[in-house]
């Protein structure tokens, strides 16, 4: 503590840069990672609306009020903004904000190169979005009508708005590359005398997997589209059967980045029930070191399973038979991360403020999600899953518990650090309550429909699917409306309410609990020693 | 340096225009890039401004990072910020790379046995590409391309092996020179590297014109001029990216800016100039030798 004290007076020799320029030239890892974490706000919004239209569109069948076409061109939009707009940037937020506070660094390690990689975003995200609108204009081509996934030939015969969304694919990577490279070297040199790797803070591990995973990954994704690019425009035929390619290698490609992608949107928000759980139950983590084993397990044996992704594209039955094997390993570390959080809450002494409520529902609900993971991971059992709206329930159970949620914890969690407020904690807990009954009510009719056949990215349906579909849509509005809930409480906590003490939560620990709330806007100056 | 004041020992520098200037001149290019290839005849001047102003950004950031090492900006721990920053870039690239040889690999040993009737899914070849059978250079069941010969690997490309590796000695030895304070042997080393970065650019632009003219191995050529294009010409774009780097450490070469123990630029560009080398001998082994 005396040492901060004496680091705000020395930031006070040199001013705080104001206005305009402190945002858009910014080389200090909270600005950048408040930028980021706004970023993620706005895209949750943008590609909340389209998955809203989805469901008003599902809500009865028949074809109401989007040709199919466009049906499949906002599933496209929503998956891609969630995924790289939404959950990345935030979880590349937590990090910007979190990590050189808890690792007692004064800032990232590359400072100006990390404003690059969050600014590549809205450059990305604008490409995106005219990937979406661009054939709304004259002589602007047919729609994207392959999924996120992009699959050849289809996406081959897309007009120019696909060429928009290919070079968005590689903004993006290029920023989440760069992002990484900054999390590694930052892990890596910039922790604080006496804080080995073995004792550093648990989000931070987290995301030195993550980056990991990103940097080797990422590129594969890029060299990939750069094909699709080529096969569109300059005639190869990487995808293309009569010149010897293969439309199945794009899926190769695309998946052995996809699913790793996967563990990239989970493991930060593992980081953060790491400290979420601990905290309210007032026990240090149980089993630091499985943790970190169970980790790397997942990303070593998640690097090498993507093909689970296509069973049924005629793969030899020793491939399969070795793709599900694998996936089916998997859950073993994964369990054993579940077990590793149930310990830590075990004759603990819990409360259930906001940040905890989202983690048992994540402890809860992930769990479901990664069972119904297990049986499509199943090859003859997937073969009848296999593109239907089970599979469709699967991920969302996957991804809004174990990624969104985790963000969502780590928000409530940490919004009293960044703010210096406390935020309303009954608001918190109505948000909680209506965002995880909404989500259930949406997604959990979808695994009866897909079970029953309906399939997935199709604009209409058989009449006998319409009662789920009727419940899930009306989940879906509830669980829309909610987050405006959470935009309210944000703003409201920005801009005032209880003064949070510098060790916000009682049961809080770690270095970021020894600095101010907010803290000043250089930290840790003077590298804190570690006993 | 007014930053070092608030940032302890580690330097953090005050904020920069460089990172936004990025985005927008990326996010030109990629714009213009996808009008152009549509035939938006507008595209391409966005790319050409796109493009300038990416080069005035290199300029300009390098330039500060340059001012802030002259000034002695940089400790050791920034230093060691950098070299890691650099490692695991090159791993990024390695990474891109190895995307290209994975579809090499996968046309050649799955897709065209498949297709050549091989396995349980030899019934493909009997419906759709009947009498088609899997050698390798192909241009697939539907001879994309028309007839072509392949490129052989004892000819240019095997001299440009030669002089790639040959570059990459030349380089540690301009290396000993500078740890050695010795600025003429740096100085000539890296001249003679970047000679060899050019040759071989040059020699790879006369065989692609072979390969144009007198072969007919093109960009059309199904996966035999496919595979060979992307990966040969990704390859050669690193190449001349590593010869305008080597170019500028040249430069600062010449204004002494290195000394035995302060040469992060040199280190970093030599590794990359490494990495190309050994991209090229997988290149060499598996499109053109195998």
């Amino acid at each position: 503590m005396t040492t901060t004290t004496l680091n705000h007076d020395e930031a006070h020799h040199h001013d705080m840069p104001t206005g305009w320029r402190r945002w858009l030239f910014s080389t200090n890892h909270k600005d950048i990672g408040t930028l980021y974490l706004l970023f993620a706000l706005t895209m949750l919004f943008l590609g909340g609306a389209s998955a809203m239209l989805i469901r008003l569109e599902l809500f009865q069948p028949g074809i109401q009020l989007l040709d199919p076409d466009l049906y499949n061109n906002l599933v496209t939009n929503h998956a891609l903004i969630m995924i790289f707009g939404a959950v990345m940037p935030a979880a590349a937020g937590l990090a910007n904000w979190m990590i050189p506070m808890m690792i007692g660094a004064p800032d990232m390690a590359l400072p100006r190169m990390n404003n690059l990689s969050f600014w590549i975003l809205p450059a990305a995200a604008t490409m995106l979005i005219l990937s979406f609108i661009v054939p709304f204009f004259p002589g602007g081509g047919t729609q994207i009508n392959t999924g996120w996934t992009l699959y050849p030939p289809l996406s081959v015969q897309v007009g120019m708005s696909m060429d928009f969304l290919i070079f968005a694919i590689h903004l993006l990577g290029i920023s989440s590359v760069l992002a990484s490279i900054n999390i590694i070297v930052t892990l890596l040199n910039m922790r604080a005398p006496g804080m080995t790797l073995m004792t550093m803070p648990m989000f931070c591990w987290t995301w030195l997997v993550t980056a990991f995973l990103l940097i080797l990954v990422v590129p594969v994704l890029a060299g990939g589209v750069t094909m699709l690019l080529f096969d569109r425009h300059f005639g190869t035929s990487f995808f293309d059967a009569a010149g010897g390619g293969d439309p199945v290698l794009f899926q190769h490609l695309f998946w052995f980045f996809g699913h790793p992608e996967v563990y990239i949107l989970l493991l930060p928000s593992i980081g953060v029930l790491s400290h979420v759980i601990p905290a309210f139950s007032r026990k240090p983590l149980f089993g630091y070191k499985s943790m970190v084993g169970a980790m790397l397990t997942v990303a070593t044996i998640g690097m090498v399973v993507w093909a689970h992704h296509q069973y049924t594209i005629g793969m030899s039955l020793g491939a399969v038979t070795y793709f599900m094997i694998g996936t089916i390993l998997i859950s073993i570390p994964v369990g054993l991360m579940i077990f590793n959080f149930i310990a830590t809450m075990w004759r603990g002494a819990m409360t259930f403020e906001t940040p905890m409520l989202f983690a048992v529902a994540i402890v809860l609900m992930f769990t479901f999600g990664g069972l119904s993971g297990v049986m499509l991971a199943v090859v003859p059992a997937d073969m009848q899953y296999h593109d239907s709206m089970f599979v469709v329930a699967h991920f969302h159970y996957v991804l809004m518990p174990g990624a969104v949620f985790g963000l969502f914890a780590g928000v409530f969690y940490w919004l009293p650090k960044w703010t210096g407020h406390m935020y309303d904690e009954t608001l918190g807990k109505i948000f909680f309550w209506t965002n995880v009954i909404g989500f259930n009510i949406t997604f959990f009719p979808q695994h009866f429909l897909g079970l029953a056949g309906m399939p997935r990215r199709i604009v209409d349906y058989n009449m006998m699917f319409t009662e789920f579909n009727v419940i899930s849509s009306i989940g879906a509005i509830i669980f829309g409306l909610s987050h405006l809930l959470l935009l309210y409480i944000v703003i409201k906590t920005i801009r005032g309410g209880k003064k949070a003490e510098s060790r916000a939560w009682e049961g809080a620990k770690g270095l970021e609990w020894e600095l101010d709330s907010p803290p000043a806007f250089h930290t840790w100056t003077v590298a804190p020693q570690i006993k | 340096m007014s930053a070092k004041e608030h940032s302890g020992d580690y330097f953090i520098p005050d904020p920069s225009p460089w990172p936004i200037i990025g985005m927008f001149s990326l996010l030109i290019t990629l714009f213009g890039g996808a009008l152009a290839m549509n035939g938006v005849s507008l595209g391409s001047y966005l790319v050409v401004a796109g493009l300038l102003m990416f080069f005035y950004l290199l300029y300009g950031w390098f330039r500060d990072v340059i001012k802030e090492n002259l000034s002695d900006c940089y400790n050791r721990q920034v230093d060691t910020s950098f070299r890691m920053g650099m490692f695991w870039f090159i791993a990024s690239e390695v990474f891109f790379f190895l995307s290209f040889f994975g579809a090499l690999y996968y046309i050649r040993n799955i897709a065209l046995p498949w297709l050549g009737g091989d396995g349980y899914l030899g019934v493909t070849n009997e419906i759709l590409y009947h009498g088609f059978e899997n050698a390798w250079p192909s241009h697939g069941p539907g001879e994309l391309g028309g007839d072509f010969l392949p490129m052989g690997a004892w000819g240019i490309p095997a001299i440009n092996t030669l002089i790639l590796l040959t570059s990459g000695a030349t380089i540690t030895w301009a290396h000993w020179g500078l740890k050695l304070d010795n600025q003429k042997q740096l100085v000539n080393g890296l001249i003679a590297t970047i000679a060899l970065g050019v040759f071989f650019v040059i020699l790879q632009a006369y065989e692609y014109g072979h390969a144009y003219q007198e072969l007919n191995l093109t960009l059309e050529t199904g996966a035999y001029g496919s595979t060979f294009y992307m990966l040969t010409g990704f390859h050669g774009f690193h190449v001349t990216m590593g010869a305008v780097m080597l170019m500028a450490i040249l430069g600062r070469s010449m204004k002494s800016h290195f000394s035995a123990h302060n040469h992060f630029a040199f280190e970093a560009v030599a590794w990359y100039w490494h990495f190309v080398d050994v991209v090229w001998l997988g290149l060499f082994v598996f499109v053109y030798w195998l």
